[in-house]
């Protein structure tokens, strides 16, 4: 095991791990709110587009996308998001893949804490003169988002496990490195002890962290 | 009756079979306390949600201040800023302090300064008597004083006529007093308001006019003195038979 820790740079892969979260989950939240605006608002046409994004990339393998990000839209129609590095550009494409994929998961997330704001918050929202947008960003996301703190902590949770993913088109982070070690070394427990232990350190504070958050943060009613 | 601030003209509205308003035609006039009352199911909490389109009526219009409803939108939510509603369940921003539920529309929608949108924020909670709850949440409020709350809230919009949904059906008998006695308040200040209640006392003390509802229709209006004593129709005569006897 120490000699392992001593030969490949887990900890480095273990950043690339976190970067990729971090960002993915910064775009994941975006992506998400807008999609969520768009299904709750009034207009057809939106509710149309946000419904087809969650059905889209929901039910599509994120191993699909990832290769699909880079076979499809890198190679083939050369759309490169660092046109100098390789690797630059694979890292931004798997955030950006993660980003999409996950958007739609909090995206639901959303609308399920949309769904615990009862219809007399929007109600008197409107009936004091605030228009949809102002009811949407003063009372009913704030709400929304309190009341969808658990699940989004699930999908970031989920998120942070799926970089892995990231793997398949050869995105420097943990996984990657943890089959190298095993086309190296061979598969032995202490590789897969190695790389468990770091998973678990950096999902389980934060599980603990989103639930303590949801009580704190729920909205009293 | 001076001029008409509110007039509803051939209103009519299903929900599905349910013809819930038929033919409406009511004027309200500038500084008018009108109470409707009815069975449950008469339609009348659909007819007061109305009148800032929290419903959708299918035909017929209605106006307010010679204005007829916009349709959804900005324009709608101008409107809206100008005709309060007081709800059954109050509706207070459970997120928000007492003092930012009674700001906010001041802030965002009249674009006050926050300073002074507080300013007269306080003044409302101090005239409803929860002033010292000012910095607490709606859930730490009883029922009476998160009504009183929604009711300084529709206030700080200095709204043109206030709409009350059952403003005391949701609350403890004890707590019933203290929310009407604001009503009656600000009837007597010459605010204009449709109630829809079932408080018969209020209707005596503060109203200008009852309206008496059912299966969708008025079916009659009067003053509260002659409607409670002298109704003329057998709908009327029947159910303040069943409710005046106990």
């Amino acid at each position: 095991m120490g000699e392992i820790l001593s030969n490949y740079d887990v900890l480095a892969a273990f950043w690339g791990t976190i970067q990729l979260s971090i960002l993915g989950t910064v775009g994941a939240m975006l992506l998400g709110t807008i999609v969520a605006i768009l299904r709750l608002s009034p207009v057809r046409v939106f509710q149309w587009i946000g419904t087809w994004y969650v059905n889209t990339f929901r039910n599509t393998p994120l191993t699909l996308l990832m290769v699909f990000s880079i076979l499809g839209l890198s190679f083939i129609l050369g759309i490169q998001l660092n046109t100098t590095d390789v690797s630059s550009n694979v890292f931004r494409w798997a955030v950006v893949m993660l980003s999409v994929y996950h958007g739609a998961f909090i995206c639901e997330a959303l609308r399920s804490g949309v769904n615990t704001v009862p219809a007399g918050q929007a109600e008197a929202a409107r009936a004091i003169g605030l228009t949809f947008g102002q009811s949407m960003q003063h009372v009913l996301l704030p709400q929304a988002f309190r009341g969808s703190v658990a699940p989004i902590g699930s999908t970031i949770i989920a998120l942070i496990k799926n970089s892995t993913v990231a793997q398949v088109i050869g995105a420097g982070e943990a996984a990657n490195l943890m089959s190298t070690i095993i086309e190296n070394e061979g598969s032995r427990f202490s590789v897969f002890l190695i790389f468990a232990i770091g998973f678990v350190i950096l999902t389980l504070p934060l599980g603990l962290l989103f639930t303590s958050m949801s009580r704190r943060l729920a909205v009293k009613r | 009756m001076t001029e008409p601030l509110v007039v509803l003209k051939d209103v009519q509205k299903h929900f599905g079979d349910l013809h819930v308003l038929r033919d409406i035609n009511l004027e309200i006039g500038k500084g008018e306390v009108v109470v409707v009352i009815g069975p449950s199911g008469s339609g009348k909490s659909t007819l007061c949600r109305a009148i800032n389109r929290l419903e959708t009526v299918e035909s017929g219009t209605i106006t307010i201040d010679g204005k007829a409803l916009p349709e959804e939108g900005k324009a709608l939510a101008q409107l809206r800023a100008d005709v309060g509603m007081v709800f059954q369940s109050f509706n207070l921003f459970a997120h928000k302090t007492i003092l930012d539920n009674v700001t906010l529309g001041p802030i965002k929608v009249r674009k006050q300064k926050k300073a002074d949108a507080e300013k007269r924020g306080m003044e409302l909670l101090e005239r409803v008597g929860v002033a010292q709850q000012a910095q607490k949440f709606p859930a730490q409020l009883s029922g009476g004083q998160q009504q009183r709350v929604a009711i300084a809230r529709s206030l700080a919009m200095d709204p043109k006529v206030m709409l009350f949904d059952e403003p005391t059906s949701a609350l403890d008998p004890e707590m019933i007093n203290e929310v009407l006695d604001v009503m009656v308040g600000l009837a007597k200040e010459g605010m204009t308001m449709i109630v829809v209640t079932h408080e018969m006392g209020f209707a005596r003390k503060a109203a200008n006019r009852v309206v008496f509802m059912a299966d969708g229709q008025i079916v009659e209006e009067n003053t509260p003195e002659e409607f409670f004593t002298h109704p003329k129709s057998d709908r009327a005569k029947d159910f303040l038979g069943k409710i005046l006897t106990h």
